[in-house]
Formats: structure tokens, C-alpha cells, sequence
């Protein structure tokens, strides 16, 4: 039988299949945006399929009920395991009203949250990075004891904000986990021809912070860290940089086609690590799921992309005059 | 690397139809082939050809040392590129959106525009910026951007942006040639809306001058890149009514051809200006100036201005509420006309 490892981290069970759960429902909303997207239905899906498993194991390791999380284009299972619904979800990719992250205004993928601290980013890569540097030093100020968390992938660790941001969090000792999830690819340009280092997490030692290079692909694992991340933080010790290997097993996005860059054999090799299969696998082998519980999520979950699908299709458009609004503060 | 820029033997100057991502592609391969110092810097431009395709095939040609793909810091990319250029290179560096051109602002503001007049000419920026732009394919936030007046306002830098296949190549291969830094919009929505003759080899479209793409007695029309499919439209319905338009592709934004612009208003008496970008502090606004310093007095009813609003360009699901449409541009016509 496999070793036990969520147990002797302090995870019990029921948590572990809770963040099976989250990763499967991220999963299985991609699926079905890209279903949508490939009938017309909505213009454009940027995936998280392959990531699954470092974003909620993450967001599992964080107080969910005061941390903040400042996530990326790709991070569905961070905002799901932080309250984000799937109607939430789907009522972005169809752009209606209703969408919580911003009335249809941006890209699906571009969380955004308030009730749940999701902070609200956008298209220009790391542009979040100095956010989470800003609201930990204000959580600081205030004595809160709370921890930022902001995720980015590889090639968006080059940009300026990254290293700013960084440095600033580093100098001022901040509360910040800055997550990397590097998976291997920026669009069409492999990591090798992005970082001059070795590793991303290299780059922790510039900024006077420990970083560290984990399996993306084992929740368990990502958990373990982050939430000794989110320890320190707590402790005034300051930021970390962990990052989470993974693998992007869709194209970067709708409208990019990978065919032209990677080798099917190189996605295929990675689909047999996927980290929902494995994890699966691990939850039945340690005995915290078993045939039952596995058929029952399924369904469950189904059920959940189906009505969240629904509900979306049929809610309405905003308003064309709603184009105009939320410019400055509107006038009473 | 001294070989200098040369026209392409006559044989190979026969005409291609083709779109206008086509014809960047085409001007990038005639520059690469025929000048050494040319260079091509953008992310994702090499073994991907470009998230639009405008370098497709070419790093298979010409190599990975001379169209590189950077990491992914625009920064870096024009940074550099201002580097190359002052070091004798020509690059032409691509930014993905004109929207993700903002991390690399301050370079553009700060040294590709200013390098020549601090050193008194010793040194020199010659390069190119291409830039896809606009609103209409349902990008979103920050991808839909038309910023062109934060550029046309600052001295040091050319702007240009073609509405056709034929413009796009011309005018790639003279902001090459320019011995200033170009910066080059792309109108994103007609990279493939049509084809058009254009030729093989090398030729240039003279950068400051506009074209008059149909004339016209009663209004003049005044537009550029994305908004040219939208005012010819809007003159084909004029038309029906009875109003005669003159038709103004600018092609070049800064510096503005006054000339053209003169001629047709001291003609016509009316202009509408047409551009996707904000209302206030629009290109529109230098463009009224400009005609009431030469013009004022032919002037039979107040200029007309249809842009987008001063909002960031919105949701995809609402873009067609916030472009100017024929529709609005017929209205502007009719005001003027009827005035
Ligand atoms: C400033 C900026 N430049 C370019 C882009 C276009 N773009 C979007 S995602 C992306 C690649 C990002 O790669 P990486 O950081 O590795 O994240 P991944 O998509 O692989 O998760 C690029 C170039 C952008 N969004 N912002
Ligand atoms: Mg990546």
C-alpha cells in the first residue's frame, strides 16, 4: 500500500478528498469552456488543466477565511478552493452581467473577488506581483497577521514587476508567498530560452528569501510547503518563493495552436503524469476514496458544470450603456 | 555585415495577393534578405511565427541569431533593441499587443525618443516597433487598446499605421530605412479582412503622406488604420444621399501630412474625424488644430469628431457599443452636410 503522506502532514482525509474535489471541478469547467468555445459560444479559454494540483494545494494551505490571494490567468483551482463558484466561473467565460470578477469586462481567467480576497489582476503578466508585496505590508501595518499569496508562471518571472516586487518584500521582511508555476512553456517559448538560471527559485537568493522547487504535479507536497511558507510569513520572518513544476497540457490558450512548438509526444508523456489521475490514484491506494466515493464525485461534479453552464447561458448581457459606467466614482 | 541595403533583382518583382499580416510578413523577409543589420526581436516570434503569424517561416530562413525570441520582458526588448541600434543594427522589434507595450514605456519615452537630440546626433535610434492594435476581434481588456496619441505626442518618435496589404509592406521597409525610430500600428481587425496586389522586392510608401482613397466634393473624411473599412463604408451610404466625400487615409500619424489634409478641407469645407481611440486627447484633436491653422477660414460648419469614448475600451461582449460605427459616422456627416 502507498505510504500515507497527507495524514502525517496533519491532513485528514476528508480535506484530502476535498481538494481532489476542487482540482476535478477546475478540471472539468476547462473541459467543458473549451467545448463552448470550440461551438461559438464563448470567445476565448485560457486553461488550468495540468496545474491543478499546485493551485489547490496552495490554496489549501492558506487561511482561506483571511489570506489573500492575488492569482493568475491560469489559477481556477486557487479561486474555487477561495469561494468562487462554478456559476461564478462560467458567467465570466460567457461575459454576462453577473460575472463577479468584473461584469463580463475582462478575459475569462482574470479572477477577481472581493468577498473572498481575490485580487483583482490583469492582462500584462506580474503586473499582480507588487499587489501582493503592497496588501502584505498594509496587513503589516495593521497588525493582521495575514499572508499574501501571488502566483505567476515561469516566463512572467522575467518581467520587471517580478523583481520589484520581490525585492520590496524581501527588504521589508513582508508576509508574501510569491508562487511560480512553471510549466515549461511561455505560449511557444520553452523555459531554457526565459531563464538564465537554472530554476526560478534561484532567484529567491537576490532577494533575501528562501526558494524552493517542488512537484507541482503532488498536492501533498505543494501543501506541505506552502503552508510552512504561510508559518513563516505568520512568524514576521518574511516572504518565500516556491516553485511548482507542472506541465501545461492543453495550447496556451483558444486561439494559440502548440502543434506548432511541442511534440505530441512530449503532451502524451505528460497526460500519464497528470496530477488528477495520480492524486485519484492516490486517495483509492491510501484508502481516503474508494469506487463509491469516486463515482459519486463524478456525478456530482457533473452536475455542478452542467447547472453552472446552464445558468450562465441563460443570464443576461449588460447593458450596452454599462459600457460607460465605473470610470470614477459614479455621482450620486 | 557591411552588405549594404540593395533593391531585389527585377525578376522577382511580380505582384502576390496578399493580407495585410502577409504583407508585414513579406517586408520583414525583403528587409531581412536584402539588409544584414536587420533584426527581429518579440516573444514568441521564432519557431511560433508570431501569435498572429507575421514572422511565420522566418527564423526557419534567416536563424535564431536573427530573429530571436526574448523572454518574455518588453523591457528587454526595446531596451535592447535601442542597444542594437545604436551599436549599427537595424532591429525591429515586436510587441504582442500595443497594450503590453507599457512595461517598455518608459524606454520608448526616455531613450528611443530622446537618445539622438541629447547626444546631439552621435548617436542614433533607427529602429522599428511594430505593434498590432484596436478593438473589434473581441479581445479583451488591455489587447483591444488604441493608444497611438501617447506616442504622436512625443517628439523624437514617428508613427505610422496602415489601413492596406500594399501601405503595411511600403511602409515597413521606409520605417526601416528612416533614420528616426518608427513606431508601426498594425490594425489587428483587418490583418486578414482582405488581399490585395502587392510586390515582391522591395519598395517604400513615403512616410508623412497620406492617401486619398476616393474623392469627393462635399466632406471631407479623415481616418486611419481600423477605422478605413468603417468611414468607406459610411461614404458609400453618404453617397446615396447625395453627399460627395473625400476620403483621407492619414497612413502616417506623426508627423500628419497638413498638406492633404489642407487641400481637401479648403475643398470640401466640412471634415469628420474618425478614430477608435479615446475622444479627449485623441489624434483628433491635433487634427482640428492643424485645420483651423490652415483652414479656418473655408470652413462652412464645425469639424466632427467620432471616436470611442473616454472609457478604457470595454468587454468584448459590449465592443461594438464603444468603435465608432458607419452608422455613427453617417450621422457625423449629416450634421456637418446639414449645418
Ligand atoms: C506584459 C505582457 N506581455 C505579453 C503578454 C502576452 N502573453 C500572455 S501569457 C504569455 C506567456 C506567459 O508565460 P508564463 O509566464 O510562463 O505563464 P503560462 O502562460 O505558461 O502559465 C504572454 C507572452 C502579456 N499578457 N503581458
Ligand atoms: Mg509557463
Amino acid at each position: 500500500m502507498t505510504e500515507n503522506r497527507h495524514k502525517s502532514i496533519g491532513l485528514s482525509d476528508e480535506t484530502a478528498v476535498e481538494m481532489y474535489k476542487t482540482m476535478l471541478l477546475a478540471r472539468r469547467l476547462d473541459e467543458r469552456m473549451w467545448l463552448l468555445n470550440r461551438s461559438g459560444q464563448i470567445p476565448f479559454v485560457i486553461s488550468c488543466q495540468g496545474q491543478e494540483a499546485a493551485q489547490v494545494g496552495a490554496a489549501f494551505a492558506l487561511d482561506r477565511s483571511k489570506d489573500y490571494v492575488l492569482p493568475y490567468y491560469r489559477d481556477m483551482g486557487v479561486v474555487l478552493s477561495f469561494g468562487m463558484t462554478a456559476a461564478d466561473i462560467m458567467l465570466s467565460g460567457f461575459a454576462k452581467a453577473e460575472d463577479p470578477n468584473s461584469g463580463g469586462r475582462q478575459m475569462p481567467g482574470h479572477f477577481g473577488q472581493k468577498k473572498n480576497r481575490i485580487v483583482t489582476g490583469s492582462s500584462p503578466v506580474t503586473t499582480q506581483v507588487p499587489h501582493a508585496v503592497g496588501i502584505a505590508l498594509a496587513g503589516k501595518m495593521e497588525k493582521k497577521d495575514l499572508v499574501t499569496f501571488v502566483t505567476f508562471g515561469e516566463g512572467s518571472s522575467n518581467q520587471g514587476d517580478f523583481h520589484e516586487g520581490a525585492n520590496f518584500a524581501g527588504v521589508h521582511k513582508l508576509p508574501v508567498i510569491f508562487m511560480c508555476e512553471n510549466n515549461k512553456y511561455a505560449i511557444s517559448v520553452p523555459v531554457e530560452k526565459q531563464l538564465a538560471c537554472e530554476k526560478v527559485s534561484d532567484r529567491a537568493q537576490g532577494y533575501g528569501m528562501p526558494g524552493f522547487t517542488i512537484n507541482g504535479n503532488d498536492p501533498i507536497e505543494v501543501y506541505k510547503y506552502v503552508k510552512e511558507a504561510a508559518e513563516r510569513a505568520r512568524r514576521g520572518e518574511g516572504p518565500t518563493l516556491i516553485e511548482t513544476i507542472t506541465y501545461r497540457l492543453t495550447a496556451h490558450s483558444s486561439d494559440d495552436d502548440d502543434r506548432a512548438y511541442r511534440s505530441r509526444e512530449e503532451v502524451e508523456q505528460a497526460k500519464s503524469n497528470d496530477p488528477i489521475l495520480t492524486f485519484k490514484a492516490y486517495l483509492k491506494d491510501t484508502g481516503a476514496m474508494d469506487e463509491k466515493m469516486e463515482k459519486a464525485i463524478d456525478a456530482e461534479i457533473t452536475r455542478q458544470v452542467d447547472e453552472a453552464t446552464e445558468y450562465a447561458e441563460s443570464a443576461p448581457y449588460a447593458k450596452p450603456e454599462d459600457a460607460l459606467t465605473h470610470v470614477y466614482a459614479e455621482e450620486q | 555585415m557591411a552588405m549594404e541595403m540593395r533593391d531585389l533583382p527585377k525578376k522577382e518583382t511580380k505582384d502576390q495577393m496578399l493580407t495585410i499580416v502577409q504583407a508585414v510578413n513579406d517586408g520583414m523577409r525583403t528587409l531581412l534578405e536584402t539588409d544584414d543589420r536587420i533584426m527581429l526581436l518579440g516573444e514568441d516570434i521564432g519557431k511560433n511565427g508570431g501569435v498572429f503569424r507575421a514572422t511565420e517561416g522566418l527564423q526557419e530562413v534567416f536563424g535564431a541569431d536573427r530573429v530571436v525570441d526574448t523572454p518574455l520582458s518588453e523591457a528587454g526588448i526595446i531596451g535592447a533593441s535601442v542597444g542594437l541600434a545604436v551599436n549599427g543594427f537595424k532591429p525591429i522589434a515586436e510587441i504582442q499587443f500595443l497594450g503590453f507595450i507599457y512595461p517598455a514605456y518608459e524606454q520608448v519615452m526616455t531613450h528611443v525618443s530622446r537618445l539622438r537630440m541629447r547626444t546631439m546626433g552621435r548617436y542614433t535610434v533607427p529602429m522599428v516597433i511594430r505593434a498590432p492594435y484596436g478593438a473589434g476581434v473581441r479581445a479583451p481588456e488591455i489587447h483591444s487598446d488604441s493608444v497611438e496619441a501617447l506616442f504622436t505626442h512625443m517628439p523624437g518618435i514617428k508613427v505610422v499605421c496602415p489601413s492596406t496589404p500594399y501601405d503595411a509592406k511600403g511602409l515597413l521597409i521606409a520605417a526601416a530605412e528612416d533614420p528616426d525610430p518608427v513606431l508601426m500600428l498594425e490594425p489587428m481587425r483587418s490583418y486578414r479582412a482582405k488581399r490585395e496586389e502587392v510586390p515582391s522586392g522591395r519598395y517604400t510608401v513615403e512616410i508623412g503622406k497620406g492617401k486619398r482613397v476616393k474623392e469627393g466634393t462635399d466632406i471631407t473624411l479623415i481616418a486611419w488604420g481600423a477605422m478605413m473599412p468603417v468611414v468607406e463604408k459610411a461614404a458609400e451610404q453618404a453617397e446615396k444621399s447625395g453627399i460627395s466625400c473625400d476620403v483621407i487615409d492619414l497612413r502616417t500619424l506623426y508627423p500628419l501630412d497638413r498638406d492633404l489634409i489642407a487641400e481637401s478641407v479648403q475643398k470640401t469645407g466640412r471634415a469628420v474625424i474618425v478614430h477608435e481611440a479615446h475622444f479627449t486627447g485623441g489624434l483628433g484633436n491635433d487634427i482640428v488644430s492643424m485645420i483651423n491653422d490652415t483652414s479656418f477660414l473655408y470652413l462652412r460648419a464645425p469639424i466632427e469628431r467620432v471616436t470611442g469614448f473616454d472609457v478604457p475600451v470595454p468587454f468584448f461582449a459590449l465592443e461594438e457599443h464603444f468603435l465608432p460605427t458607419p452608422a455613427r459616422v453617417v450621422q457625423a456627416i449629416e450634421k456637418a452636410v446639414h449645418f
